[in-house]
């Protein structure tokens, strides 16, 4: 079964599949890397936008079950503004990216928590159902600032990380930009600006809310592998 | 049965091989060059397979930390990468190492999810042929490889053909080279593979459910050498296809 589709049916927010995230792109989580950043296997910190792909098998929409497979016990609970491209961006210049993005999102990127950022497994990202996409799409221009956004997570209710979109290595419009300097973005097409330091984890039978106040809250549960039943 | 998919006339078409060179499905014969190529299958998750030939691990042995491993090497790229039969891939202008790579390409037709070695094959449509560019000057050591390397517009090339997976006796027995303005430079032969195609549809399923279009570019033997503005680079595979490209520069993207 594939995860439960996500279609946001109202143009120009179809969806096209395509999700792409930066890693490390929170100042603070590349920070915390210290000095390691420059030791084998890095041997330099990061100099062009690192990304990772969420693969379609990961598209669900909020209210969905992620299942945690047999082999780990948790999985961290990314949380992470979600730009959903109106207007096809190839080699923007960071003055105009922002012009390219139809509206905003939330996403949800679960993933195996692994401590290796060399050449970790696709599987550590690309489970099924591992990439929750929601509630809505709000236009651009409804949101003054995305770079200043307060992100709240909770895990059963409870405040597990009180974040925000500012801090980033590359702001939303910089990172746009610097994407779609090797790779076109395509209406429809969703870039994460990123996930800040210290993303909770969670359990099977916990529930998770991430909440932006001018977009809402997109909800998920954690459910065992074989455990698989409706809510 | 063997089909393409080409724009002409003002629409897209199904082709199928002609001694002419190709026919529509509306009976039309045109010679190949006269029809745009577009990827031969509509492109849904595409999975590259790193290091999946034990000559090339040899050869990039000095470059990577590791030459051993236990798992499949992996990573994604998005469909927006991927251009047709004859198309043109750009060369940025400070690239000191671009490379192609001849890769099998195994097009998933049937929902896969923790499908059992002995069952992997029946998930397979069919085949083609990929020439999957890297360019090495922007790797970087942060989820190698960086998709900067990798994920680049018009440097993931599909086709000419889907040959549909009856037709190709065994998949894990065709010669593949690639020649640059003529010139062999690449060989191998799909035997090679150090993860055969059961084993890797097996170890994908396990984790990510597999789609029809999904496809699965299978790792390239050794044998890269630099390509240059100018170059027609032609990667083949008996019995799936023999794909043309042509390496642009810059100035024809007005940068």
């Amino acid at each position: 079964m594939l995860a439960s589709p996500v279609a946001f049916d109202a143009p120009p927010y179809r969806l096209s599949g395509v999700v792409v995230g930066p890693l490390l792109n929170h100042a603070a989580a590349l920070a915390a890397l210290g000095d390691a950043v420059r030791e084998a296997p890095y041997k330099a910190a990061p100099k062009g936008p690192i990304l990772y792909i969420k693969p379609r098998n990961t598209l669900a929409a909020t209210g969905a079950a992620v299942t945690i497979p047999a082999t780990g016990a948790e999985l961290e609970i990314g949380a992470s503004l979600g730009m959903v491209i109106g207007a096809t961006a190839c080699r923007v210049d960071p003055r105009q990216a922002l012009a390219h993005v139809a509206g905003y999102t939330l996403v949800a990127d679960l993933s195996v928590p692994h401590d290796t950022y060399y050449r970790p497994s696709i599987r550590f990202k690309a489970l099924d159902g591992s990439c929750l996409i929601g509630p809505r799409v709000v236009a651009r221009a409804s949101l003054a600032d995305p770079d200043a956004l307060a992100i709240r997570i909770s895990v059963d209710g409870v405040e597990a990380q009180s974040t925000g979109t500012g801090g980033m290595v590359r702001s939303a419009a910089r990172l746009i930009a610097d994407v779609s300097e090797f790779m076109t973005l395509r209406p429809g097409d969703v870039l994460m600006l990123g996930v800040a330091l210290g993303a909770p984890r969670g359990r099977a039978g916990q529930r998770f809310a991430i909440e932006v106040q001018s977009i809402g809250t997109l909800e998920g549960r954690l459910v065992a592998e074989g455990e698989e039943t409706p809510a | 049965m063997t089909t393409a998919r080409v724009a002409y006339g003002g629409a897209l078409h199904e082709a199928t091989p002609h001694a002419g060179g190709v026919e529509l499905e509306d009976g039309r014969v045109l010679p190949e060059e006269a029809v745009v190529w577009l990827p031969p299958f509509e492109v849904g998750t595409v999975i590259a397979l790193g290091l999946n030939y034990a000559d090339h691990v040899r050869e990039l042995a000095r470059e990577l930390t590791v030459t051993a491993k236990d798992e499949p090497l992996v990573f994604l790229k998005t469909p927006g990468a991927v251009i047709g039969h004859r198309g043109f891939t750009r060369r940025p202008r400070d690239a000191t190492f671009m490379h192609y790579e001849c890769e099998l390409a195994v097009v998933i037709g049937a929902t896969a999810r923790k499908v059992a070695r002995a069952d992997a094959m029946r998930h397979v449509a069919g085949y083609t042929v990929c020439n999957d560019y890297a360019i090495r000057d922007y790797l970087e050591n942060w989820y190698r490889p960086n998709l900067r390397v990798k994920n680049r517009d018009t440097c993931t090339v599909l086709g000419p053909w889907f040959v549909a997976a009856g037709d190709i006796a065994d998949p894990h027995r065709l010669a593949l080279r690639t020649s640059v303005n003529g010139k062999v430079t690449q060989q191998g032969n799909t035997a090679d593979m150090v993860n055969d195609i059961p084993a890797l549809i097996e170890y994908l399923s396990g984790f990510m459910t597999l789609s029809a279009g999904d496809v699965i570019l299978t790792g390239t033997p050794d044998g890269v050498v630099n390509v240059d503005v100018g170059d027609e680079v032609v990667t083949e595979i008996d019995g799936v296809g023999r794909l043309v490209n042509t390496i642009v520069g810059d100035d024809t993207f007005g940068i």
